[in-house]
């Protein structure tokens, strides 16, 4: 049975244009490594995601409530105790970790000492 | 006969009056899993499932095997959500769903394949391969959890546990020619399940049958003090009034006019389908469909899909962003760079989404047409008890066809977006099946119903699936 393409172009107006620098940008942002290779896809994609967004600036939005909460919860509060059972030990919160020292987690330096 | 192709209501029966064995149903499931190893079904089977399953024939769930998605946590079982990142993480604690199954007797077979951190509708983005379709092994199961609908339609367990941000659940379903059931939002607990939309997530159960659906939703759904979006509402006996049958319900059909859909064999699918509720008493009639938001307010009408598209892309990425920063490589699983392109992808425009002088632009308008669509649903069930519209747009896809667009997931979703946005329940049974195919390619039917009216929307499904021969393959 044929398939059939839901796709929808728009000519992009109100949303941003990627350059392969912009990606570069993000990604130290999101602290992921990407190479210049892939800024260039990234961009690429980005522009295309935009293109379906840019559509929702058609809209007027102003005197319109932004949701917060769908099912309408406000507020929902438990008491502040502790659950003793559902502590990790100590063995158990470093079960996961690929480096331990004298039971700490080891993470990478941040400050830099030269 | 094969046990492993039981219902899970028969399997429970058959089990509580001694009439098959434990051992008899998991070595016939044992016999499908390596029968159809090549599908790539489970990404780690449980070898202690039969012990585990030992001496609970008597419980509610009897000891049956029920196959889980990959980003529910399981204490002894390895969870991935399908990313290297967290290849080979073992979880110190255990989802609330997959807690209740084992309290109600049931039994972890296996964690099932998906698209890694759910993003996608293809089971293609897997960092450890793709899930073939058990109908059709050249095409694509759907996903993100088509892991969970393979192990169904092959019979590869009893029944299956997805989740689902906006179509994960029920057009996988669809795909696979099974039953999958997405619950209103807070129904069922996100505890322990490897977060994507935390506005949107929702697990839920997949079946062969709209009354396995049932059966195990009874058993997962409710209040959680350890997800505060759970509501504290009562949860009924959802197998009660099952068998009652459509008649007067008040049926609205959805979308038969939008680009793509209007005259198309899939059309014609759910006219039938229409056609069907109205033989059994149900009244039903078409909603208008306004290329307009801003006839979220008018009488029998519904607004198309297409700024559900854009409003999802940036919610779903704003929160996926968020998310997935706490995958930092330290306390566990694998560094950042293990993530996927998917993933990549999803994170950065997110990150993008919600950065200084951008987040008023792009989120805070999201949220604000997103009020319009939820607006939009309030009035449409002040007229109807449910609306009914296709699952996905199309039958399975062959493999490879994900990679086509940075978008597959949202086009393959986009019937579902608007109500999931709205968190809507949803049901998706077979509705046809292509007559033109070699092999069996369904389509869905997706009941959708106000919130926490999951009762009345299986209802009307299992009258509908009574009625109709599309479930034929499971033996009676």
């Amino acid at each position: 049975m044929g398939y059939n393409k839901l796709q929808m172009k728009t000519t992009k107006k109100n949303t941003a244009t990627f350059t392969p620098g912009d990606v570069k940008k993000i990604a130290d942002l999101a602290k992921i490594p990407v190479t210049p290779q892939e800024e260039q896809k990234l961009a690429d994609g980005f522009n295309a995601t935009m293109e379906v967004v840019d559509q929702l600036f058609k809209i007027d939005v102003s005197n319109i409530e932004p949701t917060s909460q769908v099912t309408g919860l406000t507020n929902v509060f438990r008491e502040d105790e502790v659950d003793m059972t559902r502590m990790f030990t100590q063995e158990q919160a470093l079960s996961n970790a690929k480096q331990t020292h004298n039971g700490f987690f080891v993470v990478p330096q941040i400050i830099d000492q030269s | 006969m094969k046990l492993n192709t039981l219902t899970l209501a028969q399997a429970i029966e058959k089990l509580k009056k001694k009439e098959i064995s434990l051992s008899e149903l998991y070595s016939d499931i044992q016999l499908a899993m390596e029968k159809n190893k090549d599908l790539n079904v489970y990404l780690k089977v449980d070898e202690d499932a039969v012990k585990k399953a030992h001496k609970k024939e008597n419980e509610m769930l009897a000891g049956v095997p029920i196959a889980v998605k990959d980003n529910f946590l399981t204490v002894g079982l390895p969870t991935t959500a399908a990313s290297n990142v967290l290849k080979g993480f073992m979880p110190p604690y255990e989802s609330t769903v997959t807690k209740k199954i084992q309290d109600a007797g049931g039994v972890v077979i296996g964690k099932t394949n998906m698209d890694a951190w759910a993003h996608g509708s293809s089971t293609e983005t897997s960092d450890f391969g793709l899930t073939k379709n058990p109908r059709d092994p050249k095409r694509l199961p759907g996903g993100s959890s088509g892991g969970s609908a393979a192990a169904v339609a092959a019979n590869m367990c009893i029944a299956a546990i997805g989740s689902e941000t906006a179509g994960s659940i029920r057009q996988p379903a669809a795909w696979c020619g099974v039953v999958g059931l997405k619950p209103t939002y807070g129904r069922i607990s996100r505890t322990g399940v490897v977060a994507m939309g935390s506005s949107l997530d929702c697990p839920g159960p997949m079946g062969k049958t709209v009354e396995d659906c049932a059966l195990l939703l009874n058993v997962i759904a409710g209040k959680d003090i350890y997800d505060a979006t759970t509501a504290d509402i009562p949860v009924p006996d959802f197998t009660k009034n099952l068998k009652k049958g459509a008649k007067g319900m008040r049926i609205g059909i959805c979308y038969m006019n939008y680009p793509g859909i209007v005259g198309t064999p899939m059309a014609e699918a759910v006219t039938r389908a229409g056609k069907i509720f109205e033989s059994l008493g149900a009244v039903v009639d078409q909603v208008s469909l306004s290329m307009s938001v801003s006839d979220h307010f008018k009488s029998n009408t519904i607004i198309a899909p297409n700024y559900a598209i854009g409003v999802y892309t940036i919610v779903q990425r704003a929160e996926v962003s968020s998310n997935l920063a706490r995958y930092d490589g330290i306390r566990y699983g694998n560094d950042r760079s293990f993530l996927g392109e998917e993933a990549k992808r999803r994170i950065m425009l997110g990150t993008f989404a919600l950065s200084k002088g951008y987040a008023d632009k792009y989120y805070l308008r999201a949220q604000q047409i997103r009020s319009l669509y939820i607006q939009n649903f309030r009035e449409l069930f002040k007229q109807y008890d449910l609306l009914i519209s296709l699952s996905s747009p199309g039958v399975a896809l062959p493999i490879g066809a994900s990679a086509e667009s940075p978008m597959f997931g949202e086009l393959q979703d986009l019937l579902l977006e608007p109500s999931s946005l709205a968190g809507l329940p949803g049901i998706s049974v077979p509705c046809f099946r292509d007559p033109s195919a070699e092999t069996d390619l369904y389509l869905g039917l997706n009941i959708m119903a106000n919130h926490w009216q999951e009762e009345k929307m299986l209802q009307a499904a299992y009258a509908f699936e009574q009625n109709t021969e599309w479930n034929s393959w499971i033996k009676k």
